[in-house]
């Protein structure tokens, strides 16, 4: 690797992890009840305090969601951009996240009205089936058609779709829960507990590890699917795989926070100019940290910018993401020209 | 009989499920340049797309080093054979070394980093393609020339046995046509690689293949060495030519003759004669040719561009009786273009011809030539 490069390497690391450290800080600090940087040190050590239960049981395990569910959103992005060979391809705009929310909120409203709570693990499988469901719908229109606009076109009909019929149900099911069921479709980190996150983790982190296992074939997927089968890849096994790890990502997100736009595609994007490279190894890790301090920003500012109302999440996320999408197909309009 | 390094055996090719040419049978050697010819359309991309799985055979089976491809991991293909295709390689972000070094990946580790030893495979490979001095700009910015031969750079990292390549010269002019083919020539004699590719230019594939295979109207029409397959005949029929012709000697192409009676007789020899024959074939003016031996180079062009030509048998010198025909043309045209300076003992007698044309007021000057067809004779 040229001297430049490595240099660029090490600076976009330290720039996001620093982002990233600052932004929890922040994070703790900012809210209806302020915490001081010198308070926020004594309790993340141990030490007691007023703020001590505030910063433990509530915004502790929210920042912690926030980061692993942006960063899971972020890399689910970048695995579906490689599959489709398309920049702006994402769990939201393909309708992957709305499918997830169609099936689990369905799951949610039968199990509910019935009085049965469901486990964190059964609403991830429930939008898990959800994501797959989309994908398939996706997955059969990309074999029928090769243009990038088309796709995304019928991504987000597909997204409309299962938004329709989601709002549908919530209308029409009568339960006390339903107004908490609202409040998440329409994308939130809040009310996350420590259980949820010990949840998340442990499914998010393998498949992070799984996905940068796979650097290698992705990388050769990349230049194209003739090639990647010449270098050896077996491209019928190393497809399923990139389906399945993208969508239990999106799934994770969608059970726990909702659809949150965009942060699939603008991370990626972002990481993609920061870094000035493409290559699996470096995008992995770096697209989860971007994906996790895209997140913390834009929850920050869903949390205080009216506080005390809060933001829905996929508000914030649609401000910063959206006009990259637009950047980014501005972009390929001048490259082809 | 030889065994192949990699063969067909009874492979049916499509798309769909739809048979377009079957019962394929072709094999190349190591060591050996086996080459595919045909008109568009007639399937060789189909064939070579099959022979590297990239298409699903509909029938029959590949061999590769004596095993039958289905049955083999990807890996170990990798190892043994790498390809050049024309469908674009995307690489987002990466420079012309990058691309190269993807030529790595059946060698490198779990997470496919470099070793010091694999950079040193990938700047050979550069060195080989001489393409030191664009490999460190970004890939999407190089011309289709230099991404061509970096692309052959990484066919040829990868180590292969085997390379397959889709028409390889496509984007190069002439001068990176001859370097790309030398450079399979060199790997072909010293590392004892086989290559099977297709081409459209069948005056590098007469001098490059070692056997050539003939495709068209969805069968493999012939198969054999370049002396068997490149005579004008068979040319002409293999690609449906009705216009203009073939030169299997030259391996060169000549456009259809202008049509009519001769209107101008041109007494030529020794090469002098070409550039007036491509003249007036522009122009569209029908002219004879001669005298002509049949052994110079200026009669296997007449013979494509001329109305007539008078020729007498190679190294006997100019008869009687091809005389009297040159005299009988040259009376019928209403001029007579002499473009010899030179006489000796074999063409004594087309100098007497145009002695002849000028007693009579009938020779044409150089400028009479350049003005005809612009203004009528």
């Amino acid at each position: 690797m040229a001297k430049g490069a490595r240099l660029r390497l090490w600076a976009g690391f330290s720039i996001l992890i620093l982002a990233l450290l600052l932004l929890i800080v922040w994070n703790i600090n900012a809210g209806s009840v302020h915490v001081t940087p010198g308070e926020i040190v004594s309790i993340l050590l141990g030490g007691g305090g007023e703020n001590a239960v505030i910063v433990r049981n509530i915004r502790l395990p929210r920042i912690l969601a926030a980061a692993l569910l942006g960063g899971a959103l972020a890399l689910s992005g970048f695995l579906l951009q490689t599959f489709f060979a398309n920049p702006i391809a994402g769990p939201f705009i393909l309708g992957i996240s709305s499918g997830a929310k169609l099936v689990l909120s369905l799951t949610l409203i039968a199990f509910l009205s019935r009085g049965v709570a469901l486990g964190s693990l059964a609403l991830i499988a429930a939008s898990f089936c959800g994501a797959m469901l989309s994908m398939g719908f996706v997955l059969a229109v990309s074999a029928k058609v090769r243009r990038m606009s088309l796709l995304i076109i019928c991504g987000v009909m597909i997204g409309y779709i299962c938004s329709a019929v989601t709002d549908f149900v919530i209308t029409f099911a009568d339960d006390a829960n339903i107004i908490n069921l609202h409040h998440w479709s329409l994308g939130s980190f809040s009310g996350i507990s420590w259980g949820n996150v010990a949840v998340l983790g442990a499914v998010i982190l393998p498949v992070l590890l799984a996905a940068f296992l796979l650097s290698k074939p992705i990388g050769a997927y990349q230049l194209g699917e003739v090639y990647a089968q010449n270098m050896g890849v077996n491209i019928k096994a190393f497809r399923a795989a990139l389906i399945l790890l993208s969508s239990v990502l999106s799934a994770s997100v969608t059970a726990f926070a909702g659809p949150i736009s965009f942060v699939g595609v603008a991370v990626p994007h972002l990481i993609r100019s920061l870094f000035k490279t493409a290559k699996p190894l470096i995008m992995i890790p770096a697209c989860f940290l971007g994906g996790a301090v895209f997140c913390l920003l834009c929850d920050l500012i869903a949390r205080t910018a009216f506080a005390p109302t809060e933001l829905s999440i996929s508000s914030v996320t649609a401000v910063f993401g959206a006009p990259v999408v637009i950047l980014v197909m501005l972009r390929r309009q001048k490259e082809n020209l | 009989m030889k065994t192949y390094y990699l063969h067909t055996e009874h492979m049916d090719v499509g798309y769909g499920g739809v048979p377009l040419i079957q019962n394929i049978e072709i094999g190349v050697s190591r060591g050996e340049i086996l080459t595919l010819i045909g008109p568009n359309g007639s399937g060789k991309s189909t064939i070579l797309k099959s022979m590297i799985r990239q298409l699903r055979l509909l029938a029959g089976v590949v061999v590769l080093d004596g095993r039958p491809m289905a049955g083999l991991r990807e890996g170990d293909i990798a190892k043994k054979m790498a390809i050049v295709m024309t469908e674009r390689l995307r690489a987002e972000l990466m420079t012309g070394f990058d691309v190269v070094a993807t030529g790595r990946y059946p060698y490198t580790g779990r997470l496919g980093i470099l070793s010091d030893r694999d950079r040193v495979k990938v700047r050979e490979a550069i060195a080989l393609v001489h393409g030191e001095s664009f490999s460190d700009r970004p890939f999407a910015q190089l011309s289709d020339g230099q991404r061509q031969r970096l692309l052959l750079a990484r066919a040829v990292c990868q180590e292969p046995e085997v390379i397959v390549l889709d028409e390889p010269t496509s984007f190069l002019d002439v001068k990176h046509k001859l370097e790309l083919l030398e450079i399979l020539k060199k790997l072909v004699r010293e590392k004892d690689v086989a290559v099977v590719m297709s081409l459209h230019e069948l005056d590098l594939a007469q001098k490059i293949s070692d056997r050539v295979v003939c495709v068209a109207q969805n069968r493999v029409d012939r198969c054999g060495a370049p002396e068997e397959i490149f005579t004008d005949e068979y040319i002409e029929s293999l690609y449906g030519m009705e216009k203009g012709s073939y030169n299997a000697l030259f391996g060169s192409l000549e456009m259809a003759r202008a049509p009519g009676a001769p209107r101008v007789f041109v007494i030529a020899g020794g090469g002098s004669g070409i550039p007036v024959f491509r003249l007036l074939q522009r122009r569209g003016i029908p002219f004879a040719a001669g005298i002509l031996a049949e052994n110079d180079v200026d009669f296997f062009v007449a013979r494509s561009l001329a109305a007539r030509v008078v020729s007498v048998p190679a190294f006997r010198g100019i008869d009687e009786k091809a005389l009297a025909q040159a005299r009988a043309l040259m009376e019928s045209c209403r001029g007579t273009y002499c473009c010899l300076d030179a006489f000796g003992p074999e063409n004594e007698k087309n100098r007497l011809l145009a002695e002849e044309a000028e007693a009579r007021g009938k020779r044409m000057k150089k400028a009479e030539l350049d003005r005809l067809g612009r203004e009528e004779l």
